[in-house]
């Protein structure tokens, strides 16, 4: 009852994926693993017989500006995502984010990669990177392709990234430009499973009193990392104002759909709890901007 | 095809073949035999098992070995430095030490890891820097200020290079004496700081078996096939036992015999952790897959979920006598005059949960035997002897057949006072005549061993106008699970202290302790008493509001004192510093707040509320109720001069064999370090008793005293007679006996009374003062302990958040022994009695376990730390050890209530149901709005 049999250690993305569809049993890509090793140990997981390391691979696990963007490895480690001065500058709600995904040990070998093929509605690195526009860079056997960020999820815990065939291998974001900002908050229980009651991370961009531009993800909003952009609109080319901001509230609680997470937290509580989280994130963002 | 993985390992290369599915954990404890790296959950939520790759801090128990490859590696192990033959202590370790930071250990070399980790990355980090860093590394004994100062300590020290800072924030006892009283070391620190400490799984034996147990996992049914013939035949496997196989005795217990060592076919299942059969293997590996292979059928029954239902007419009974453990009743006074007397008559309803110890260490025995016929049991335990009287009666064998060796314990708080694996070590190891191990997983171990009871607790009081309580029924279920264990005690302390430490002339209890088909309750620090406490405490509260009366008068007013009588009919003559420690825990809570129950609200942020609760509590220290009380320790002296204490009662963090060192340092005049400490070993030790109801101070304190004051006395008389003096001219001073002007160390009186064919050792048996049982009157306890805490909490009134920002703690100890020992004790009760308002909750849903993780099952972390203010109160007690009485447990209990009184001062929100759930906070407030 080994949780692995052979374990890769691949250097380029091609010779990861080479091993990936070329094992002799069941094979996964392991990143940080915080999550996979204990689904295998804890018996949620079928038995693996290849383990392929992702993180011997410097395409992913590197960080850095290439041209207009930022990039971030998928298997860059969520510790190394929150301290580098470079998310600093062009993702704070990333490294926000990152810096409350389970506890500082784990956050030194669990990776952004991990944190969204899992496909959960509500993780913390997913929503951070759903608000800050990221595209995703997908390697298969006939090379690599970049699919907007949240065409990664069909479902709750569904990716559209085939595991058994397909790696990703990292993120693009925008650089940040003048007078705009970010920021990701959370609300938390103490009891029970380490997972967001609610989420929130807002992108914008700020003329004066003006909202330009604004990307709002809420987590759990939807059965996939939700964008909303009902509530995007009722703000963007708008002042911010109480007035406006009441009216996105609304327009964020009539498209999102907050559901009853058993011993977590119900619809009612979520819907009462999101306009405050919602205003919050908002306020620091948009001070950050100015 | 194998790899192998080329690293550095603190400071030393290594090449070693790689072994499909090794974590780093594993790697390091069983290849490289690093066993300072400890395993507490495997699911990367405790943070024991922290060490450094290349630097970062990361859990090894889910870090693939083969990806250390060419990586450096740093454990516990690595920090200290050997300068010459001596080791020196990095600065961390040196601050963990004398801060009193270390408490079990087990959990240590997690926490100076992390916090080395830190100090690398930032030399000069502040109290919001630690916590941050040391979020998930938990320590359950939970002296997280304490690893804070230690760590703050360090970083000064390293920043300067000055030595390290001692504490200088806990005062001496107000009790002078020369050693007792003062602050002291652990003897067993610096091990437990190095990495050096070996608890049960650090053992390995030659020709060691691996064993695992299968679990029913059905909560009632009868066993109607068993089938462990794939089991059998599987390579690897040595044996594979089942109940047929019992040679004697079919049951355990640790007052009743009813817990089944092994469910047989025909027989009934009580709960999902009922063993059905169990395996010894090669390797883990191959019995947890033998014990996969096993396959068992069951005729199914209804589930009894709780005590309640447990009682209702024509539900299945799950033992022959019924579902009825005990019916318990307390009576005093009348209660129509009581009640007719009353101006104002509250009554409520309040529900605990099932909590988990949750200690980091999880159950391990390793079962030896030896060619003798004998067997060895290494074990951490907190009740030895039980043990040996389980393991005997179900071998067959006599007592003496069977010898307990007590291993370091990472925390027992109850928990640790039942037989797990003991027995089934024992069965494998003789049939198998080879060692074997049995080492539970987290899951197993909160599946299986006995949590604190759930309970249901009603209580009604009467009081007059100005306050003064005239009657208190209650009336309460407590869910004992599938087997009694310590069921009916627990549950009788819960009764006898369910009308609070108040004076009340009516007074009438009952309670019911059912049998269920969830796990087993039994001892859980407070044993019962923290239920009983929430709800008591709530209720003062109520009629405190009711009245019109401020809480801590309406408790001033009613408290126990010097020749009141308890519930039970028993005079207090004695040490009852109640009154002080309310006086001193108001004191300091109005010197920061003068109207610490009225709501304030914050200037920034309009939705965060703030106020602070209040609470008092009692609790016995000793076993009472009529149980003899009894604890025997040995003193030697030695050739060297030195002394050697011993008695099987058990160390499992709380600091027991500091106190045994000081009391006998302190009788024998010499110093602390001339005195070793050896406990839990039935061939070696005398039998101390269970180490449970924060007894050990006061009977194994008092027998080690009295055994050293023995021993003394044979020294002078024998110097006496020698030197033609009288037995009082001889003085024992420093280390030196003065006898007429000569100057003897003890090395010389050792040689003295040898020469002179005396033995220089004594053994002394300890009993406390004589109990009645529940009902007689007289005296139910022999003292009680004392605690009052007042906590202050903030609510944000939209999201229901609740953060506890202060505790002031106040404890009636009669003295501090160990003043350093006894600021852990009370830190880590206020974070236990956090955690059991705020966070735990021990879920079973028809029989079923859903906590069955830590991920699931959370205990307080450091983020949760509030400010903690402990304030001594010492009224002596006259039999007590230079006037002691027990800590352990009332320090945990009274800060359940003073949490959601405090809550309710903030924001109108009264909790009746444990833990204190958010989003009822938030609802009730905006149901309220909306109206």
């Amino acid at each position: 009852m080994n949780l692995w049999q052979e374990y890769k250690r691949p250097a380029s993305v091609m010779e990861a994926i080479q091993a990936l569809t070329s094992a002799s049993g069941p094979a996964l890509p392991i990143a940080g693993g915080t999550d996979l090793l204990l689904d295998l140990k804890q018996g949620r997981h079928a038995p693996i017989h290849t383990l392929i390391d992702l993180t011997f691979v410097p395409e992913m696990t590197a960080l850095e500006v290439r041209g207009d963007e930022l990039y971030i490895g998928a298997a860059v480690p969520v510790n190394r995502v929150a301290l580098d001065p470079l998310t600093g500058t062009h993702a704070q709600a990333l490294v926000e984010a990152c810096n409350l995904i389970a506890g500082p040990q784990v956050r030194n070998t669990a990776t952004l990669g991990g944190n969204v093929a899992h496909a959960l509605p509500a993780a913390d690195g997913t929503i951070a990177l759903t608000a800050l526009e990221a595209q995703a860079e997908v390697a298969g056997v006939s090379g690599t392709r970049r699919m907007p960020f949240t065409s990664l999820f069909l479902g709750p815990g569904k990716s559209a990234i085939d595991k058994a065939k397909e790696i990703i291998v990292g993120f693009h974001l925008p650089l940040s430009t003048p007078h705009s900002a970010s920021c990701f908050k959370r609300i938390m229980r103490p009891q029970g499973v380490a997972l967001p009651i609610l989420n929130c991370a807002i992108w914008l961009e700020r003329v004066g009193d003006v909202v330009k531009d604004i990307h709002i993800a809420v987590g759990p909003g939807a059965s996939t990392p939700f964008r909303a952009t009902e509530a995007e609109s009722a703000l963007r080319g708008q002042a911010l104002n109480e007035e406006s901001i009441d009216r996105t509230v609304d327009a964020l609680l009539g498209q999102a759909q907050f559901r009853t997470s058993a011993r977590r937290a119900t619809s009612d509580y979520r819907k009462h709890i999101v306009g405050g989280l919602f205003k919050d994130v908002l306020n620091t963002a948009w001070s950050r901007a100015g | 095809m194998n790899n192998k993985i080329t690293f550095t390992v603190n400071s030393k290369p290594y090449s070693i073949e790689a072994v499909a599915g090794e974590t780093l954990s594993t790697l390091l404890r069983e290849r490289l035999r690093l066993t300072g790296t400890k395993i507490g959950c495997e699911e990367a939520e405790c943070g024991a098992c922290t060490v450094l790759v290349d630097g970062e801090p990361m859990m090894s128990c889910v870090y693939p070995a083969e990806r250390a490859d060419g990586k450096t590696i740093v454990t516990i192990e690595g920090l200290a430095e050997r300068v010459h033959e001596e080791m020196k202590l990095h600065p961390l370790q040196e601050a963990f030490v004398e801060h009193g930071a270390v408490q079990c250990g087990f959990c240590i070399p997690g926490q100076i890891m992390t916090a080395y980790a830190l100090l690398k990355r930032n030399p000069e980090p502040n109290s919001d820097d630690i916590r941050f860093a040391l979020k998930d590394t938990l320590c359950r004994c939970a002296g997280y200020p304490s690893i804070e100062n230690a760590i703050l300590a360090a970083a000064q020290a390293l920043r300067t290079g000055e030595p390290v800072q001692k504490p200088t924030h806990i005062p001496n006892s107000i009790h002078e004496h020369k050693t007792v009283g003062h602050s002291h070391l652990r003897p067993e620190a610096v091990e437990k700081v190095t990495g050096d400490a070996i608890y049960t799984d650090d053992l390995k034996f030659d020709g060691m078996l691996y064993a695992k147990a299968k679990r029913a996992m059905i909560p009632h049914g009868f066993l109607t096939k068993l089938d462990i013939s794939k089991a059998k035949a599987l390579k690897g496997v040595v044996a594979v036992l089942t109940a047929s196989d019992v040679p004697a005795e079919k049951n355990h217990g640790l007052v009743i015999y009813d817990w089944p060592v092994m469910v047989g076919v025909g027989e009934r299942v009580r709960y999902v952790g009922d063993a059905l059969a169990i395996v010894a293997a090669e390797s883990q590996e191959i019995a947890e897959q033998a014990s996969a292979l096993i396959e068992a059928e069951f005729d199914l029954q209804p589930v009894i979920t709780n005590a309640v239902m447990a009682r209702e007419e024509g539900v299945p009974q799950i033992h022959e006598k019924g579902n009825l453990l005990k019916h318990i009743k307390v009576r005093k006074g009348d209660m129509d005059t009581g009640f007719g007397e009353a101006d104002i008559v509250l009554e409520h309803i309040f529900h605990t949960p099932a909590t988990d110890h949750a200690f980091i260490e999880p159950e391990c025995s390793i079962a030896v035997p030896l060619p003798d016929g004998r067997m060895e049991i290494y074990v951490g335990s907190q009740i030895p002897y039980q043990d040996r009287t389980q393991v005997a009666r179900v071998m067959g064998w006599p007592e003496e057949r069977v010898r307990i060796v007590g291993q370091l314990m990472g925390g027992g708080f109850g928990g640790k006072e039942d037989v797990m694996g003991q027995i089934h070590t024992a069965m494998l190891a003789n049939v198998t005549q080879r060692p074997v191990k049995l080492l539970f997983d987290r899951r197993e171990s909160l599946l299986v061993h006995p949590k604190r009871h759930a309970t249901q607790i009603r209580v009604k009081i009467g009081a007059k106008k100005n306050g003064r309580l005239v009657a208190a029924e209650t009336e309460l279920y407590g869910d004992t699970g599938a087997y009694a264990s310590l069921g009916e005690k627990v549950m009788t302390r819960a009764t006898t202290h369910s009308a609070g430490p108040y004076d009340i002339p009516h007074v009438r209890a009952d309670c019911y302790a059912m049998y269920t088909n969830n796990p087993p309750a039994g001892a859980f620090r407070g044993f019962g008493v923290t239920q009983s406490a929430f709800a008591v405490e709530s209720m003062m509260d109520k009629l405190a509001e009711e009245l019109n009366i401020d809480p801590v008068e309406l408790r001033r007013m009613n408290a126990l004192h010097v020749g009141s009588f308890t519930n039970t009919g028993q005079e207090l003559k004695e040490s009852v510093g109640l009154l002080e420690c309310i006086d001193r825990v108001d004191a300091e809570m109005r010197k920061q707040n003068a109207h610490p129950f009225k709501p304030t609200i914050d200037s920034k942020n309009p939705n965060l509320v703030r106020a602070w609760g209040f609470a008092s509590a009692y609790k016995n220290t000793g076993l009472g109720g009529g149980a003899p009380d009894i604890s025997g320790a040995d003193v030697e002296l030695y050739a060297d001069g030195t002394f050697q204490v011993r008695s099987s009662a058990a160390e499992l963090g709380q600091g027991l064999v500091t106190v045994m060192r000081l009391v006998v340092s302190e009788e024998m005049a010499v110093a602390p370090e001339k005195v070793r400490v050896l406990v839990m070993d039935t061939d070696l030790t005398p039998n101390g008793g269970p180490t449970t109801a924060s007894r050990q101070t006061f009977v194994t304190g008092n027998a080690s005293r009295y055994a050293a004051k023995t021993l003394r006395d044979e020294i002078s008389a024998t110097m006496a007679e020698k030197y033609d003096v009288r037995p009082e001219q001889i003085r024992f001073e420093d280390g030196i006996v003065h006898v007429n002007g000569h100057s003897m160390s003890y090395s010389e009186i050792y040689n003295e009374m040898v020469a002179l064919g005396k033995q220089p050792k004594v053994r002394y048996e300890y009993e406390a003062p004589k109990t009645t049982p529940l009902g007689q009157g007289g005296d139910m306890h022999f003292a009680f302990s004392f605690g009052v805490q007042a906590a202050e909490v903030e609510v944000n009134k939209i999201t229901g958040e609740v953060r506890v920002l202060k505790v002031i703690s106040a404890n009636d100890v009669g003295m501090a022994v160990n003043p350093l020992g006894l600021q852990g004790q009370v830190e880590g009760g206020v974070m236990m009695g956090l955690g059991n308002c705020l966070t735990e909750e021990f879920i079973v849903e028809n029989g079923v376990v859903v906590t069955d993780q830590l991920a699931r099952y959370r205990v307080p972390g450091i983020m949760l730390t509030p400010e903690i203010t402990a304030i001594i109160v010492e009224h002596p007690i006259a039999s007590g050890p230079y006037g002691a009485k027990g800590v352990g447990e009332i320090s945990s209990i009274p800060t359940t209530p003073a949490i959601t009184n405090a809550i309710y001062n903030a924001v109108g929100v009264r909790f009746d149901k444990l833990p204190v759930d958010q989003e009822v906070i938030a609802r009730e407030l905006w149901e309220r709005e909306g109206k």
